[in-house]
């Protein structure tokens, strides 16, 4: 029941992208659109919800007789593809919302109104796909709509770049994938998922289908170092757009990675549970590292998402780890863990896009140099910025702190494993983990400092207005749902026990009937978290320390010159700047990760010229990956450009070499 | 009887790759037009040989067009062109005589390697006339490859197609509108070929295809 209703709500989302294509310049098309995503992603987002909720390991089925002859397509929903559905269609609810009022400014609705639905159909798809030709025809189709998103708007510079090297990726994952569905089809070619699951894999063919996961799922997840287009690409697309690349799309992924290595492969080795945390240790720490650079506020959140992709992938490699070597339990809670901060990144990450869209609107800035005090300008949208932000650098009570505790009792919880080099290995997954959570909080201290405090930078930023009503509506449901995961982290825990019994064969004690809404994952003996308490003391702290300054600091009202530093008339410009604040973590980190070298010139003595600081930084993944992969192909290119101008007799000896040389391989062979 | 039969249609088959290596010697355009009458005349015995051995009495259609079409109209034709145009009548080999041969040996000895085991199942018959089927294609290519002459890749590429023949009359049961289609699709190339020849010949003064390379800008 629950699948049909999905499945037609996918439908009609793909019947509005097709009769987006000629009405797409009506002036009543962005909010049809809109309304009606959000009206069926309503349905989708309750629909599996109740499957969620009902849990239990019963799955529904569907085989519809389209795509291949042979195969037919089949559909399914389990927990696991229910719980992404809920992701997925949160996320479109309130991009779309968002959609609503940020569409108006829309300049060329007609590039962006058809592939919309097409791109949350696409998404629904993928999650309910049960074989893998659909599921490779439909994350092909979720890969293009999103590409046709990104080139929405593909005359401003640098965007067709951002898009061609995001077709690129996208390709290389799909190649990936295909082989690594080829290997467990294997000869006999069962392509639908029952059959795969019903398959014993070698140790060989799980390896490299591992690994094919791990750059199919992960080239479009953003794990280091496939993770080049994401900073590109999302933020080229209109905002509610990149909101929905970045916090749905890379979950979609990391649902592609569930799917393939806890559910079709089999039970997994313990190396497995080395490489996966290894990876997105590297990938938490480096994409920080790469935020922390970038003053460019949408690419900033698209390197964030990197970051918390990383998070999630340790939390994933943990539950390999534990699932390999017989620990049920601390595998149930690692996998807990890991989907909880999928759905919590979600939120938060669509928040924060949205902030950004909203302030992109207001000034049509999205350096955050040009910017500053908008907080005077766009009151709201700095309030709930500040929540996204707390939330993503993980401070309680928002929901991003309880996933990433989650994540590090799973890791208190590897002394236990037999595995020497595990047990040393996972504490400095650790360590990379705290790393990245303390250098995401200094981010979001520059991404909010700079952006919303201060004075404003440009007239643009001056001038500001606070955005549309539907755009704050989309912000504030999304902060609401950051608290709410925040205070009753118990109740989300609770939903993902049937998940994690699904593939771990196990969950995380029930949290429900625990007095005052504590959680604990896994004895009380050892750690609990009380986000309600922690709510309760922050906001009174809060309260108490603001009554006091201003019952006894501030007021008196007085008027003083300032401490003016010998510049009486300071400019808007001599305030702290995102790269001013960066500084001594560039010159820490920088210096070796991405090559950092600050070059300064100051004037003769006597010219009034003024001093430059240049800082020349290098993409060290990008340096020594891609550049000499693209020379490669560039010279093989230069080389095969020969045979474009042969003569006849050239061409037909070609031929014949190659018919000889073929002849005697067969020869041979035999 | 059957003995016999298969004795002399190796014979045949045998003769058409021995004419297909004096194809490759020829250094003079007449000598090569008369050896590919020859050719043709070969393969047209053999097809009718096949036709008698195998009670198939659509193939003696096949053997007069052979006869007919490339053992008669097609070399005098190319002649009468020749005769028109007054080409040069030598043929500029591009590797020499005896590598050519050398090489062709080689191929002869490859296609039989690859046949025979191939089509260990299939008949004596069927086995030996595709490697000699296979050989006479082969030379044809070689042929095509390591002559300047535009007139000699006409009859290399002709040759290939006695090849053809060879191989599908060895096969039994092949349809005759099939047969008589590429008997028709080379009398096509004939006139097309011929044209082109005309057309190389108005603008170049010859029909050394190397001036065509020229004119493209590519390396002589």
């Amino acid at each position: 029941m629950a699948l049909e209703v999905l499945l037609w709500c996918v439908a009609v989302l793909l019947g509005t992208g097709v009769a987006a294509v000629p009405a797409a310049t009506h002036r009543l098309a962005t909010s049809l659109v809109y309304g009606l995503a959000i009206g069926v992603s309503a349905i989708a987002l309750a629909t599996a919800g109740v499957v969620l909720l009902a849990g239990g390991p019963v799955a529904s089925t569907l085989k519809l007789p389209i795509g291949l002859p042979w195969l037919g397509a089949h559909f399914r929903i389990d927990t696991l593809a229910a719980f992404f559905l809920v992701v997925v269609n949160l996320g479109s609810v309130t991009a779309s919302l968002f959609g609503l009022g940020y569409g108006r400014h829309e300049e060329t609705p007609a590039r962006v109104l058809p592939f919309y639905p097409a791109f949350l159909a696409a998404m629904n798809l993928v999650v309910l796909a049960d074989d893998a030709f659909t599921f490779l025809f439909t994350w092909e189709l979720m890969s293009l709509s999103s590409w046709a998103l990104v080139m929405a708007q593909h005359r401003r510079p640098g965007n067709a770049e951002a898009g061609y090297i995001y077709l690129l990726m996208a390709s290389l994952g799909t190649l990936a994938l295909l082989f690594a569905f080829g290997l467990l089809a294997g000869a006999s070619g069962g392509y639908a998922f029952d059959a795969i699951r019903a398959t014993a894999f070698s140790g060989h063919v799980s390896a490299i289908v591992l690994a094919l996961a791990l750059i199919g799922a992960g080239s479009k997840a953003g794990l280091v170092p496939l993770h080049v287009w994401l900073p590109l690409a999302h933020p080229a697309a209109p905002s509610h757009v990149s909101a929905l690349m970045s916090g749905v799309m890379t979950k979609v992924a990391v649902y592609g990675f569930v799917r393939i290595v806890f559910d079709l492969l089999g039970p997994p080795s313990w190396w497995w549970g080395a490489l996966v945390p290894l990876l997105g240790g590297v990938t938490a720490v480096m994409g920080v590292l790469y935020a922390l650079m970038q003053h460019d506020l949408k690419r900033l959140l698209a390197y964030h998402t990197v970051e918390n992709i990383g998070i999630i992938f340790i939390g994933l490699g943990l539950a390999l780890a534990f699932e390999a070597n017989q620990m049920p339990a601390a595998a149930a809670l690692a996998l807990t863990a890991a989907l909880f901060h999928v759905f919590n990144h979600s939120v938060f990450k669509s928040l924060l896009f949205f902030g950004a869209g909203a302030v992109l609107t207001a000034t049509g800035e999205r350096d955050m140099e040009r910017l500053g005090g908008l907080i005077h300008r766009m009151p709201l949208t700095a309030f709930v910025f500040l929540v996204g932000s707390a939330a993503i650098s993980a401070l309680p009570p928002f929901n991003g702190f309880v996933s990433e505790w989650l994540t590090f009792q799973a890791i208190l919880l590897s002394p236990a494993l037999p595995q020497w080099s595990l047990k040393f290995l996972v504490p400095a997954i650790g360590a990379l983990l705290a790393l990245s959570a303390a250098l995401a909080a200094a981010c979001f201290v520059k991404a909010f400092g700079v952006t919303f405090l201060g004075r404003p930078r440009t007239p643009a930023a001056q001038e500001a207005k606070e955005t549309d009503r539907w755009s704050l509506a989309a912000m504030f449901v999304l902060a609401a749902l950051c608290l709410l995961a925040g205070i009753l982290p118990g109740h989300f825990i609770d939903a993902l026990a049937p998940v994690a019994q699904a593939l771990t064969g196990e969950n995380v004690p029930r949290q429900e009937q625990l007095s005052w809404l504590m959680i604990v994952p896994i004895a009380e003996s050892r750690s609990s978290y009380n986000g309600l308490l922690l709510f309760a003391f922050i906001a009174l702290a809060a309260w108490s320390a603001t009554g006091v300054i201003h019952r006894w600091a501030s007021a008196a009202t007085r008027r003083s010159p300032p401490w003016d530093c010998g510049y009486p008339d300071a400019s808007p410009l001599t305030q702290y700047t995102a790269g001013s604040f960066t500084q001594p973590i560039r010159r820490v980190f920088g210096s070796v990760v991405f090559r950092a070298r600050e070059e300064l010139r100051m004037p003769p003595p006597g010219d009034t010229q003024a001093a430059t600081l240049r800082v020349r930084m290098r993409d060290l993944p990008w340096d020594v990956l891609y550049a000499p992969i693209a020379g490669l192909v560039g010279f093989a290119a230069d080389q095969l450009n020969k045979v474009q101008s042969l003569t006849v007799r050239a061409y037909l000896t070609l031929v014949f070499g190659a018919l000889v040389i073929l002849l005697m391989v067969l020869g041979i062979w035999q | 009887m059957d003995r016999l039969a298969l004795d002399v249609a190796h014979l045949f088959a045998g003769g058409l790759v021995l004419v297909s290596f004096m194809l490759l010697y020829q250094d003079r355009i007449f000598g090569l037009l008369n050896i590919f009458a020859l050719h043709a005349l070969v393969v047209s015995v053999s097809v009718a040989w096949q036709a008698y051995i195998q009670q198939a009495p659509h193939l003696y259609i096949t053997a007069t067009i052979a006869l007919v079409v490339k053992a008669f109209v097609i070399p005098v034709a190319l002649h009468r062109i020749i005769v028109r145009l007054g080409i040069h009548r030598e043929i500029d080999p591009v590797v020499g005589i005896g590598q050519t041969m050398l090489a062709g040996i080689g191929l002869v000895a490859l296609s039989i390697m690859v046949m025979l085991p191939i089509a260990a199942e299939a008949g004596t018959l069927v086995r030996e006339d595709l490697a000699f089927a296979l050989s006479v294609v082969l030379l044809g290519l070689l042929m095509m490859i390591s002559r300047h002459n535009a007139v000699s890749q006409v009859i290399g590429f002709m040759s290939i197609e006695n090849g053809l023949i060879l191989a599908a009359t060895g096969a039994k049961g092949m349809p005759l509108v099939v047969e008589i289609s590429v008997a028709f699709s080379i009398l096509v190339a004939l006139i097309v070929i011929g044209v082109f020849l005309f057309r190389i010949r108005e603008r170049f003064d010859t029909v050394d295809v190397s001036t065509l390379d020229q004119y493209r800008g590519g390396r002589p």
